[in-house]
């Protein structure tokens, strides 16, 4: 049975759970900032921790594998200058064809990297904390991506970290154009509780022509994300929905680039 | 030696949430992350006072929070109910036997995430859900059920270490002592 001491502990909880849960928006976001802000000297001890291992890991390996891996980012980086020459000449003519159409100029990619620093700790939504903030220009809406492809949008900002919602998260819903000859439109969902590396795409037309391996990328419609960043590619079709697997590999997130428009 | 334990009830509650943020190793491995707090709930609520099993779901519930996409509180009350209900019944728990630790654990594991669920779906949040989510839930009662001796067996041993003992008084004197034989 309740005693009293129950009923007004019970009380005073309910209370407070009320009190915060009614915060206005930016309260609430201001006292998740302080809150979350308690945490800092474990962070800040996790990554000393975490250089510490590296430098330890860099200590042990054998000169003759440092020379080695050197020579090979030498001549990777030799092939990647030329194919950057390649592209940059394509993006010339890619300028001077849009002005003669009377086109609009293509603003290039505005990267930055950031670090993931934590995880979504519940299991009903998918999200990271990156090491970007307020004071590194972040704001909310601005995608994020790996080199293999879109992994989702920022979510919420404080000054020194950001949260990011990822891609098959109920809350980061992607306007998709699938890469076939009908260049068929399609809108990336939810996908399930343990489905990291698949999303469903849906809302699409019921005379759209998907085959699997069919690559999926960003339509540009919806004003978020920008045309053109890859998301994945088809791997079976049913109806009007298509499940599609990731490019970038969302449970092995470490370094993310934050896309400025 | 209340507050000292309060102490270390929250200052567990404080790293346990980080562990759950940082290291995600045991969600790419099972498909859920464990949650520590309810199994840590299971010990407050058997082995301490109302004001520190209120005080760990407010601190546990708003750390989680902090550093979660739920609204900022939506975890104190589910935290607070299991605890609450432990609480009522912590006399008639053989809290000493680890059967008994493993159950609750189980029990409190499974409950605190599926009203954190209940709670937001009543709020009109939109969270993850589908078949996986039972998987999740099982992950969540075996972790918890084995989280919470874990938690047992630390908190005997901080108590035992950190906290004083008061001296028993033994009857014994040595100057009132029979002296026997001779001499």
């Amino acid at each position: 049975m309740l005693k009293r001491p129950h009923y007004i502990a019970l009380g005073l909880v309910v209370l407070l759970t009320l009190l915060v849960l009614n915060l206005p928006s930016q309260t609430a976001a201001r006292f998740r900032l302080g809150i979350g802000s308690l945490f800092l000297p474990l962070f800040g001890l996790a990554a000393s921790t975490q250089q510490v291992t590296d430098a330890a890991g860099d200590a042990a390996l054998p000169r003759r594998e440092l020379l080695k891996r050197n020579d090979s980012l030498r001549r990777e980086n030799e092939q990647l200058r030329l194919q950057a020459l390649q592209a940059q000449e394509t993006a010339n003519e890619n300028t001077r064809l849009r002005q003669l159409v009377g086109w609009q100029r293509q603003t290039p990619w505005k990267l930055k990297l950031a670090k993931v620093v934590l995880r979504e700790p519940a299991n009903w939504w998918r999200t990271v904390q990156i090491d970007l903030g307020s004071r590194d220009g972040l704001r909310v809406n601005l995608p994020v991506l790996t080199m293999d492809g879109l992994i989702g949008r920022i979510s919420s900002v404080s000054f020194t970290r950001s949260q990011v919602v990822l891609v098959g998260d109920p809350n980061c819903k992607v306007s998709a154009r699938v890469e076939n000859e009908a260049r068929d439109l399609g809108v990336i969902g939810a996908s399930g509780p343990l489905d990291t590396e698949f999303v469903e795409l849906g809302y699409l037309s019921r005379n759209a022509n998907l085959k699997p391996a069919q690559n999926v990328t960003t339509s540009g419609e919806g004003g978020i994300f920008p045309k053109g960043i890859p998301i994945g590619k088809i791997v079976d079709v049913q109806n009007t929905e298509a499940r599609v697997k990731l490019a970038a590999n969302l449970s092995a997130l470490e370094e993310v680039w934050v896309m400025f428009p | 030696m209340n507050w000292l334990n309060t102490a270390f009830v929250l200052g567990a509650a404080f790293l346990a949430v980080f562990w759950e943020a940082a290291f995600g190793g045991v969600r790419y491995l099972v498909g859920a992350q464990v949650d520590l707090l309810p199994p840590l709930m299971v010990y407050a609520s058997l082995c301490t006072g109302m004001t520190t099993v209120a005080s760990l779901a407010v601190c546990g519930g708003l750390w989680f929070d902090s550093l979660s996409a739920n609204p900022l509180g939506v975890s104190i009350l589910p935290l607070f109910v299991v605890g609450l209900a432990i609480h009522l019944k912590h006399e008639l728990i053989l809290r000493d036997q680890t059967f008994a630790q493993l159950v609750l654990g189980l029990g409190a594991s499974a409950a605190a995430p599926l009203l954190t669920l209940l709670l937001l779906l009543s709020m009109g949040r939109n969270p993850m859900l589908g078949w996986g989510t039972l998987w999740q839930l099982v992950v969540l009662g075996a972790g918890g059920a084995v989280a919470t001796p874990i938690w047992f067996h630390l908190f005997g041993w901080l108590q035992h270490t950190l906290v004083h003992h008061r001296a028993v008084e033994s009857s014994f004197r040595p100057d009132r002592e029979i002296r026997r034989g001779r001499g």
